[in-house]
């Protein structure tokens, strides 16, 4: 790996320590989901619609009620209709409360197969499953719109008979019985492609993918007699799922106490309430704690996915190599309910490209699929699998080098963007120079291999972080922070408290509070826990700096305005013979006016923009279409790396995962609607022997935004594997792929085209 | 119901006997009856391995396997690595090398990659990815979860 | 799950006796892998469970002078890794060692994978192609029949009422024999076929023509298929590019393949051919290099 050289003002951020939770990790100790337990503790099953789109007739209890164990039903007539539609939730975008309620447990109509119908709790799951089993369910079955092009047809079957269309990033209109619509554009996109001397048109379609955290979704609800209800969850969020359930089950937002668990996770999936209502009536019924634990089926048929998309890409360049028009039409599943990541992918298609003459088009559109779910730059893979294929088809077409077609167009730092303000630093050039550079950019290719190349951009997210800073008379400090840490961001926020205090990483002891402890801190999404919370840490640190440096003036008796801090040294700048270190002076605090200890809660606007370019060669079995890869480069601007090992691990995981939504996974429906492979078997995902080792090259060009120039990075590394494959595969072999998943079946299809058209 | 059924095991060393019934499985009973909560369930159907432990030797789905078909084997968990307070080299290696983001498959890994290196002291890279293929990682890629395991493989030459 | 009984039979008789009486309501456990699974979504609900890795006769893992025994509890892990078997028969390697991951590999049994009776039974080419025999035993005595007879759909086998398979039995190779499994797969591993394949051939002395050949393909029918015709016309003819097509193209004419999440009728047609004739180069290779 290319590892960043240590700026010399740095002491801890950039360096590569070890975890403070890993311990915990390895050793089968820490605390995940389903690893908490409570004295008394019921168990809670879920009943779920077999069917895609069905109106519910009636749902009989009794018999399950019987069964010896068994200690509260619900079902939906158990839950208040919530008092407020529109709530901003994090990276989720506003969202209609009644559609998050409905989608926990199904009023009148079930829209999804999974789709919640009644929950048992008892004495043990096996009960509770057995019970379930008893309750009788009559649907009235509708027919199910399983895609967007069929949901937007006429004469469709209409999911709602009223919406409210969905807000995520930017609001979107209804415009169709199934569907909202967003549109923006720039310049004159009919004059731009007279223009353009070479045009390039294509349809593509993606289907329906999951997260696929290796932890399902596990809570247990307990409440006590005032009426306050604790859940213990394995979230991205711990306020994101209080807020929800304090919605759905009517309750202040006081009295619900999130307490997030280790989660096993979440790429974007894990901060909406499933489950935590559920457990909550139910405990609440059966005036008991329940847990609740989903099985792995329940996961993929319920939870998460993120859109299958239907997108038509135009665009258009001059002979110079230079764009002049793009025209793009994307359609995103929205699920069930409304307001999937259309936006953001509409957005995301063409910003890191400067092209004068645009309009991009996107319907939200919903479909008898589960609610979709952010996961990992959220709508950002599907349209860069379109985009990104139309470039090295234009770049083929105007004879340039794909790279050097791009380096041509790149967007630079204060070039006009669509949304109409000027672009914050980024080295989108540098980067694509970078990989021109590289030896891998011209290592020999063998037969019926290919090597492919995708440039990608993300937003990232800032959103409000808090944290608090409390420092202890032996100088080392306690940190809490209210972001639950996904993969490691506990080390990475405390290193940036060490950074900023002057003090070791291993003074600094990291821990995530509950909502009852800490201040608002929205879900750990968007790349921001690094980035955003850190600042919180930072503003945090800045504060106890403060209270610190007036407790030396204190001592000194002299004005705190004389007093400096440089890397955890206090000097008086008139009395060279004063001096603290931080852990001198954290031994004085308690004689001096009490232990020092600061808050800080922060809603960062300045986002650093997410690039990457990747590289990766692929080999075809054209007897059968397998496609395997056998080398791959991933190219990202991190900012700085606070840890580099860890900016590796996210940007060869992202890979991993879009190599997965390239090559194999997909949700596959039957005609009914219903998912036939809810299973980690036939839903698949890459194992270790699918990959080869990912190699990185991070660069740096800091972020204004952040104190030490970090921008976020879990993102958009899974965006460009699946354009840069396709590219791949057409450098191999000739053909163009149109959809997602390049699976072995579709490619042979398309090489068997290929030979019939060559006949 | 069906009686419980008593059983005798060798728990990471440590003689273990307790009731379960016998739909519980494996996993189960690790985690419910023993409190092994470091053995984790992803799919419980022997897709994933997060929950994989060594029997007699022999590294299973602790999902596919009954608790009490355990009677008279030793069984070997995450919980049992670590010895007398010293890591073992592979829980070192994992953290040394990131081998981790979320650390919820890492219980599974570990178990996997120490069947491999008890068998194959010195595997080759195709042959580490071949024996973690029955365990799946969603957030690293697994390109540090191979570094870990060969480096955890030098240390144990260097330590023999 | 379901709540049941559990009983550890330590020998056959008693093993015999509680099938004979329980009927279908009892289900032997091996691996597990298959059943375990099953009954955790309901599609197998047994009273009765009983655990078949006591049964001596069940667990023989026994290479002699006329042929293998594979008794219906052994795992696959211990089949493979036997260096002997390995040596003679690495058709039963290819297979065996693919089934699942490695943990799965450490309890699933070849007799578990033949009594599933699945269509994509990973097991199940090989040991036809190698001409295995199922051993079984019931109320009324023993009897034996060719494993491509034992699969009658899927999930169905030719086990009576209180008949339990006792073991596998494969005859020793033939001289300048040769044998061979692959499958194709979307991922590298952990895959249910999408087809699979098994060619076992015997060629004359000089290594040039072929005296004999099996194929068999899984995943494409409702049973595993021996498909005896593409092997047949081997018989005799050259070893050659052309008649391995032929054989291939017998195999992909002879599958009645369906569309699933796994793959479509013609993708698995033309993955007959395919497999069929990497099977046979396989097969051929090892033949060639007295290496079975």
């Amino acid at each position: 790996m290319n590892k960043p050289e240590k700026l010399p003002h740095f002491r801890v951020v950039g360096t590569n320590p070890i975890r403070p939770d890993g311990l915990d990790k390895v050793t089968g100790r820490a605390v995940y989901g389903d690893d908490f337990k409570i004295a008394g503790m019921l168990h809670g099953k879920v009943l779920r619609s077999p069917h895609a789109h069905a109106r519910i007739k009636s749902i009989d209890t009794r018999r399950a009620a019987k069964l010896p164990g068994v200690r509260a039903i619900i079902t939906g007539a158990d839950f208040p209709k919530p008092s407020v539609a529109m709530v901003p939730m994090g990276e989720g975008g506003y969202v209609d409360m009644n559609d998050t309620a409905d989608n926990v447990i199904a009023k009148g109509k079930a829209f999804y197969d999974g789709h919640v119908i009644a929950a048992v709790a008892a004495d043990n799951p096996h009960i509770a499953e057995e019970a379930v089993a008893l309750i009788d369910v009559k649907y009235e079955v509708l027919p199910p719109v399983m895609d967007v092009r069929s949901a937007m047809a006429p004469g469709a079957a209409v999911l709602h008979e009223t919406f409210n269309p969905g807000a995520f990033f930017m609001k979107t209109h209804k415009v169709l019985p199934n569907a909202s619509r967003l549109e923006l554009g720039a310049g004159d996109v009919a004059r731009g492609f007279k223009e353009a001397d070479v045009i390039v048109e294509r349809e593509f379609t993606t289907e329906t993918v999951h997260q696929g955290y290796i932890e399902s979704h596990i809570c247990t609800a307990q409440w006590d007699e005032r009426g306050q209800v604790t859940i213990w969850t394995t979230t991205q969020g711990a306020f994101a799922i209080r807020d929800q359930v304090a919605i759905v089950c009517a309750v202040p937002m006081s009295h619900v106490r999130v307490v997030p668990l280790e989660i096993g996770g979440g790429f974007g999936g894990k901060d909406t309430a499933y489950i935590e209502p559920l457990a909550a009536m139910l405990a609440k019924k059966a005036d008991r704690p329940v847990k609740v634990v989903m099985s792995r089926a329940e996961s993929l048929r319920a939870t998460g996915p993120s859109s299958g998309t239907f997108i038509r890409a135009k665009m258009g360049a001059k002979k110079d190599g230079t764009l002049v028009a793009a025209d793009l039409s994307f359609a995103y599943e929205a699920g069930g309910f409304p307001g999937g990541p259309i936006a953001a992918g509409v957005l995301t298609s063409i910003t890191r490209y400067n092209i004068p003459n645009v309009r991009l088009e996107g319907f939200d559109v919903l479909v008898n699929k589960p609610k979709v779910k952010p996961y990992r730059a959220p709508g950002a893979t599907q349209s860069n699998f379109a985009v990104e294929q139309v470039m090295n088809q234009l770049a083929e077409k105007l004879g340039m080098d794909p790279v050097e077609f791009r380096i041509r167009n790149a967007m630079k730092t204060g070039d006009r963007l669509i949304l109409g303000f000027p672009c914050p630093p980024v080295g989108g050039v540098e980067m694509l120079e970078a990989v021109k550079k590289h030896p891998h950019y011209k290592a020999p290719l063998g037969k019926n291999q290919g090597r492919g190349v995708a440039f990608s951009f993300w937003f990232g997210a800032g959103l409000t972080s808090s944290a608090e800073l409390s420092v202890n008379s032996d100088g080392t400090v306690q940190m809490c922070t209210g972001s639950c840490d996904l993969s490691g961001t506990r080390l990475t926020l405390a290193m940036q408290a060490a950074e900023a205090l002057g003090i070791d990483v291993e003074d600094v002891s990291p821990t995530i509070g509950d909502t009852h402890s800490v201040g608002y801190t929205l879900q750990s999404v968007g790349s921001r826990t690094t980035f955003a919370t850190g600042i919180a840490v930072y503003e945090a640190a800045q504060k106890v700096l403060k209270e610190m440096a007036g407790r030396a003036a204190l001592l000194w008796e002299t004005d705190p305005a004389n007093v400096a801090v440089d890397r955890g040294d206090f000097t008086d700048m008139n009395n060279p013979a004063h001096r603290f270190t931080f852990r001198e002076l954290a031994d004085k605090l308690e004689h001096s006016g009490g232990p020092v200890s600061a808050q800080s809660t922060v809603t960062p606007e300045r986002v650093g923009f997410q690039l990457a370019a990747h590289l990766v060669d692929i080999e075809v079995d054209t007897e059968t279409g397998k496609v395997d890869i056998l080398r791959y480069t991933a190219f990202q601007d991190a900012g700085k790396a606070v840890h580099p090992d860890f900016v590796a691990g996210q940007i060869q995981g992202g890979v991993v995962q879009g190599l997965g939504w390239a090559l194999n996974e997909e949700f596959w429906y039957d005609a009914k609607g219903r998912l036939c492979n809810a299973s980690l078997l036939d839903y698949r995902m890459p194992i270790a022997l699918d990959v080869p080792m990912i190699d990185v090259v991070i660069l740096e060009t800091p972020n204004p935004g952040h104190p030490f120039g970090v921008r976020g990075v879990g993102e958009v590394p899974i965006v460009p594997p699946a354009a840069a494959v396709a590219n791949a595969i057409y450098d191999a072999i000739g053909v163009r792929m149109d959809a997602l998943p390049m699976k072995p079946g579709r490619v042979l299809q398309k090489i068997k085209e290929q030979k019939s058209a060559a006949a | 119901m069906s009686t419980k059924k008593r059983v005798a095991a060798t728990v990471n060393g440590d003689a273990a006997e307790f009731l379960c019934e016998p739909r519980q499985s494996l996993l189960e009973v690790l985690r419910e009856v023993l409190s092994l909560t470091g053995t984790k369930e992803g799919c419980n159907d022997g897709n994933c391995g997060a929950c994989s432990v060594i029997v007699d030797g022999t590294l299973v789905n602790s999902c596919c396997m009954l608790g009490v078909e355990i009677d008279g084997c030793e069984v070997e968990t995450v919980e049992g690595l670590a010895r007398n307070g010293k890591l073992h080299p592979l829980q070192k290696t994992y953290l040394e090398e990131t081998g981790m983001q979320c650390g919820f498959c890492t219980p599974g890994f570990l178990m996997s990659s120490k069947a491999l290196l008890d068998a194959h002291p010195d595997p080759s890279e195709r042959q580490i990815r071949h024996w973690l293929s029955g365990n799946l990682c969603r957030c690293t890629g697994y390109d540090k979860i191979v570094r870990a395991v060969q480096k955890a493989a030098r240390m144990l030459e260097a330590e023999r | 799950m379901h709540d049941f009984q559990f009983v550890t039979p330590g020998t056959l008789n008693e093993a015999l006796k509680l099938l004979a009486k329980h009927g279908a309501s009892a289900q032997l456990l091996a691996g597990g892998t298959d059943l375990i699974v099953k009954m955790r979504v309901r599609h197998a609900r047994p009273d009765l469970v009983l655990d078949a890795k006591h049964i001596p006769e069940l667990n023989v893992l026994k290479l002699d002078g006329t042929g293998l025994t594979i008794g219906a509890a052994v795992s696959c892990r211990s089949i493979y890794l036997d260096e002997r078997i390995a040596a003679r028969y690495p058709a039963l390697v290819d297979c065996t060692a693919l089934i699942g991951g490695i943990q799965i590999q450490g309890r699933a049994t070849v007799g578990g994978n033949l009594c599933n009776a699945a269509p994509s039974a990973d097991t199940i080419p090989a040991l036809i192609a190698l001409g295995a025999m199922a051993h079984l035993r019931g109320p009324k005595g023993k009897r034996q029949l060719p494993v491509e007879k034992f699969c009658l759909g899927p999930g169905k086998t030719a086990l009576r009422k209180g008949e339990m398979l006792i073991h596998v039995r494969i005859p020793k190779p033939a001289k300048n024999s040769g044998a061979f499994f692959l499958r194709f797969i979307p991922r590298n591993e952990m895959d249910i076929a999408v087809v699979n394949a098994a060619a076992a051939v015997v060629l004359d002395a000089r290594k040039t023509k072929f005296i004999s050949a099996r194929i068999a393909i899984g995943a494409a029918a409702p049973t595993p298929l021996y498909v005896e015709d593409a092997g047949a016309v081997l018989a005799d003819e050259p070893v050659s590019e052309n008649m391995i097509a032929e054989a291939a193209r017998i195999a992909s004419d002879a599958v009645r393949p369906i569309t699933d999440m796994r793959g479509t009728i013609e993708q698995r047609r033309d993955l007959a051919a395919v497999l069929t004739a990497r099977a046979l180069r396989g097969a051929i290779d090892r033949a060639k290099r007295g290496n079975r």
